[in-house]
């Protein structure tokens, strides 16, 4: 779906492929709402949202920004980042996870 | 000087250089609202009481912002199909659409959501999770913005290199048609961590 290699038939069919991501986006946002009113148990809700937040990315990112026909080079600039983001998240979550509950000395 | 591989990729990188341009600045974007998910996880799981996001903010004017975005996103992909199908006049109706669309999005959050907090004395100084909020959807805000001025510059004078050279115009829109949904793809995250966990 690059430009480099998409015709303008191509084009057409994926357009209405576009709409269907549209439809998918839709009811997966009115999902994340309707699961959120459920007031499910803390460690569940955040899941589900979070999991439904992916799927959401995901459709985007493969059809809209067109990453399911794009070149191996703009996945490994990708993956550098997502690593970098986990590095970001996880690490010092870690380090606050370990002090809870514990008394800041001063 | 003529700039090399701005519509044919280059034989070492398979991409046309304004393409892995797009997608390095993107990856400094993530870096970037990453850097705020990590923050708003840190504080908010080492904060001693946090308040009940869903009734500190206007879900309905969140849900309601999302499927904007959404929307925006359709179209910014449908304008750059319709250059691809030589489609101009249909191109500049979904250009149109997306930059309107973006408006809307920020005169609701201005009007529905940033003023009556205001008016509630809900600033950024009031807590962490305002603090957050202000920051996280303002960045975001700014994002949009930037997207609106990049459009409407592709919708109006920029848009006389389609009579020059329709190929480079329409890998430009497909950049821009990138950072479109990036931005979307920021609120998607932000709309279920700041309205509803």
């Amino acid at each position: 779906m690059t430009t480099t290699t998409t015709t303008a038939k191509d084009v057409k069919k994926h357009s209405r492929v576009y709409f269907t991501v549209f439809g998918v986006l839709a009811l997966l946002t009115v999902l994340t709402v309707a699961v959120a009113s459920l007031e499910l148990a803390v460690g569940i809700g955040i899941g589900v949202a979070l999991t439904i937040a992916v799927l959401k990315v995901s459709l985007v990112a493969s059809f809209f920004m067109h990453l399911i026909s794009e070149k191996k080079l703009i996945f490994i600039i990708l993956i550098f980042a997502v690593l970098f983001i986990m590095a970001l998240i996880f690490l010092p979550l870690s380090d606050a996870l370990t002090n809870v509950g514990t008394k800041n000395v001063p | 000087m003529e700039i090399p591989f701005t519509v044919e990729a280059r034989p070492d990188t398979g991409l046309e250089n304004p393409k892995l341009g797009m997608w390095l600045f993107l990856a400094s974007e993530v870096m970037l609202f990453g850097a705020l998910f990590s923050s708003y996880i840190l504080l908010r799981t080492g904060a001693s009481s946090w308040p009940i996001q869903s009734q500190e903010v206007n879900v309905v004017v969140g849900t309601v912002n999302t499927m904007i975005l959404i929307t925006s996103s359709v179209t910014m992909v449908m304008a750059w199909a319709s250059l691809k199908m030589d489609n101009f006049k249909n191109f500049r109706i979904y250009l149109m659409s997306t930059i309107f669309l973006a408006l809307v999005f920020l005169i609701v959050k201005i009007f529905w959501e940033y003023i009556p907090k205001f008016h509630h004395g809900h600033y950024p100084s009031t807590n962490t999770f305002y603090a957050l909020y202000y920051t996280m959807t303002g960045l975001h805000g700014l994002h949009i913005l930037g997207g609106i001025l990049i459009n409407a510059y592709f919708l109006i004078p920029g848009s006389k290199m389609w009579k020059k050279d329709r190929k480079r115009f329409t890998n430009r829109i497909e950049l821009a048609g990138l950072y479109w949904h990036f931005v979307d793809l920021v609120w998607i995250f932000l709309f279920p961590t700041l309205y509803l966990l």
